[in-house]
């Protein structure tokens, strides 16, 4: 066998994953990704015995299906590339090669993607990068960044324009890179580890942290109760609900729309609010812990929670229903920023991203955890691929999760008082977790060695992907219109520096 | 037009009158307090994920605190976090609460150089560098402009460009691949300028204080003239302690 069949938060002994001779390796995972129905969730190296070992995550959304295999190869040897067989591989392959000065031999460009302090090739700086460049006396160059004109995280942002004309755009990350993955290995305590994964990315402290605790239980053997799953699942879709609302304030700000601007802004406040009274932090730090739960679910807090989306349901219609009738507005939204489903498909998207061009990619429903399965999810799937289906997928993704909460907090599990401890890890094993943030699928992958110590993290965010997505949408759009594509896609610069 | 008007009215007021005096709903780790039961020590010091607690006499350091809360719920008859969301201090020591030391967290109106009060009273514009935060404080000082902390009233605002700003305010452990960033941005900024660190990785690293993968040389070579602390920092938090910077004279 080629690989090993498993399922989202399985662990494994890291032994029964197949070592497959590099040729293999590479025949099987491309051509697993010829199939529509599979998409690469992780692959990535580490070193071992001198050697590195890499490994491949394909994801069977028909199933629920991961396929994992993995080929051990020589520093410095020189590798055909997985890219050119299959695009979504890119990014993958230049990690690799920034880090471990792996060689590949018909990639399209090794660039590097985020500095990493302990990159192999220390010549290679982030004030040095090879940007594209077009010769020619009729184009010009715009640059922005690192430091955003608003209060944003930094990243690069090269335009080749003809004019008004955006012909090409380049996205430098890697300013944010904190050494998160490496801090997993260093901070021995759990508590550290699990703030960590809180502070991947502070919009999506839900998502990371259930993706964290998840896999750490599944190494501890651990099945969390059904009162830790309840808390997660609400604190995922109350997540979405929130950054979704704000985001649509952020979009109506870049069209000067006032009145959407400031009314869904508001909106998003009660939200947020609620995390505060539910954990005393807006962002949800702190509420989510692997093995308990600092702050069980109460009567008075449901009472809350149904009073709270009375009024915000009332509210959020009539500001949707009024925003986008406008005519103003959607000439603004639509067919702006538009990426083809087969863009999308090649570069392998993951959540809106991929969900804006009828690309049916969705965690809750293809490989379910926590409460998913019991919610039956649908995902909110649109054709165009521009700012509008973005815009959409937000508006019905708000009201999908309104209704999946009212659903959950039909049946509140009680808390568990008699909880078992977390034991160690398990020795010698591999387990993955995947989670759908809102921005789309967060992948937790880690490997422990025969004492149960963690040697190897890799955390993946899901805008790991979308940022070329949001290259390619700019293509032949106004320059004037790179706020709002930008602000519909709204990525990550930390979850992806890490 | 008349939808427009009836959204409006729908909303109603979403202010809050008083930025100095309003409650933070639910709860809030915000001051904490610490009483003077005797606990185990090493156990509440070995506890903390950031290393901000110590002994003899067991104190909280607020630059380091992530405020998880783990400490209070591992001693609750030792640590309590109060709703007390003013945090801000303009020395690094005023961070630092000790136990049966029951007082606010103030800034010490020596230390504020005359030209802030001077120039900056009224009105204050801040170049915002985020420099490996991790999008949380940035979340929260933009909720400092919107309807309901409208911070923009006490004439305090974010701009795009240093050459246009009073400030800097700093987010995030200062990652190495931002600190060349960092210094232009600060070089750009007209004198005299004032350096703001909102959020515990700023003021200490946070969780991120061991990585090689920062550089924080900056933050030595320049007076720090606002500390606040929070991760993320509450808009109030933020807010008054610009307010009692720009305000308080000698």
């Amino acid at each position: 066998m080629n690989y090993i069949d498993i399922k989202n938060n399985q662990c494994i002994p890291l032994a029964s994953i197949p070592v497959l001779e590099y040729e293999i390796f590479l025949e099987h995972n491309t051509s697993l990704l010829k199939e529509s129905q599979n998409h690469c969730v992780n692959y990535y190296g580490f070193h071992s015995d001198g050697k590195i070992k890499l490994i491949c995550c394909i994801a069977n959304d028909n199933d629920g299906s991961i396929y994992v295999s993995s080929s051990h190869i020589n520093m410095n040897e020189t590798l055909l590339s997985f890219t050119h067989h299959h695009f979504a591989f890119e990014k993958f392959e230049r990690e690799m090669h920034e880090n471990f000065g792996i060689k590949y031999l018909n990639h399209t460009w090794l660039k590097p993607v985020r500095f990493s302090f302990d990159r192999t090739n220390k010549e290679n700086t982030i004030s040095n990068y090879p940007f594209y460049k077009i010769d020619s006396e009729e184009l010009h160059e715009v640059g922005v960044g690192p430091i955003h004109a608003g209060v944003i995280e930094p990243g690069h942002f090269r335009f080749i324009c003809n004019g008004e004309q955006i012909l090409h755009l380049e996205i430098q990350l890697g300013f944010q890179h904190r050494g998160i993955e490496n801090l997993f290995l260093e901070n021995k305590k759990l508590l550290q580890r699990v703030t960590l994964a809180e502070n991947i990315s502070g919009d999506t402290v839900a998502g990371h942290t259930t993706a964290f605790v998840n896999l750490w239980e599944s190494l501890c053997n651990f099945s969390a109760d059904k009162d830790l799953q309840f808390t997660r699942t609400l604190a995922l879709e109350l997540e979405r609900i929130a950054i979704h609302t704000g985001d649509l304030s952020a979009l109506c700000t870049d069209i000067a729309y006032q009145l959407g601007s400031v009314v869904f802004g508001r909106l998003r406040t009660p939200v947020i609010n609620y995390f505060q009274i539910w954990c005393g932090n807006r962002l949800a730090k702190g509420l989510i812990r692997p093995g308990r739960n600092n702050f069980p679910f109460s009567k008075k807090l449901n009472d809350k929670l149904y009073k709270l989306f009375d009024e915000f349901e009332r509210d959020f219609i009539e500001m949707c229903e009024e925003s986008f009738s406008l005519s103003t507005v959607l000439a603004r939204f639509e067919r702006t920023g538009a990426v083809t489903h087969q863009q999308a498909s090649s570069i392998g998207t993951v959540g809106m991203s991929a969900k804006m061009s009828a690309i049916v990619r969705d965690i809750r429903s293809t490989h379910p955890h926590d409460f998913y399965s019991s919610l039956n999810h649908q995902p909110v799937i649109k054709n165009h691929g521009d700012v509008y289906s973005r815009v959409q997928i937000r508006e019905e993704e708000i009201k999908q999760s309104i209704g999946y909460i009212k659903k959950l907090l039909k049946n509140i599990p009680e808390e568990n008082k008699e909880r078992k401890n977390l034991s160690s890890p398990s020795l010698n094993s591999f387990a993955i977790s995947l989670v759908e943030g809102w921005r789309g699928e967060i992948c937790h992958c880690a490997v422990t060695d025969e004492k149960g110590e963690l040697v190897h993290y890799k955390i993946k965010d899901p805008s790991f992907h979308n940022w070329l997505a949001l290259a390619l949408a700019v293509r032949n759009n106004e320059i004037s219109d790179f706020p709002v594509v930008n602000k519909s896609f709204n990525l990550s610069y930390c979850g992806h520096d890490l | 037009m008349l939808d427009n008007f009836k959204i409006l009215i729908h909303q109603g007021k979403q202010f809050i009158p008083d930025i100095t005096t309003a409650e933070v709903p639910g709860i809030f780790r915000g001051r904490p307090v610490i009483s003077n039961e005797k606990v185990d020590d090493d156990k509440l010091v070995d506890l903390c994920p950031t290393n901000s607690i110590a002994k003899n006499p067991v104190s909280i350091d607020l630059g380091k605190c992530t405020f998880c809360g783990e400490c209070a719920f591992a001693f609750p008859d030792k640590i309590k976090f109060t709703k007390d969301y003013k945090l801000s201090t303009n020395f690094r020591d005023g961070l630092i609460v000790k136990e049966g030391e029951e007082k606010n967290i103030i800034l010490n109106p020596d230390l504020i150089r005359k030209e802030i009060s001077k120039y900056f009273s009224g009105s204050l514009k801040l170049r915002q560098v985020s420099a490996g935060g991790d999008n949380s404080c940035e979340l929260e000082l933009n909720a400092c402009s919107n309807v309901n902390f409208d911070m923009g009233r006490f004439g305090i605002e974010f701009v795009a460009s240093p050459r246009h700003a009073d400030g800097i305010v700093i987010t995030g452990p200062i990652s190495e691949n931002m600190a060349e960033p960092l210094q232009i941005c600060y070089d750009a900024t007209p004198e005299p300028k004032i350096i703001i660190l909102a959020g515990t990785d700023a003021i200490s690293g946070g969780v991120f204080a061991d990585s090689p993968a920062l550089n924080r040389i900056f933050l030595t070579q320049y007076k720090i003239d606002l500390y606040i602390p929070g991760n993320p920092i509450h808009p109030l938090t933020f807010i008054n302690g610009v307010l009692e910077l720009i305000r308080k004279r000698k």
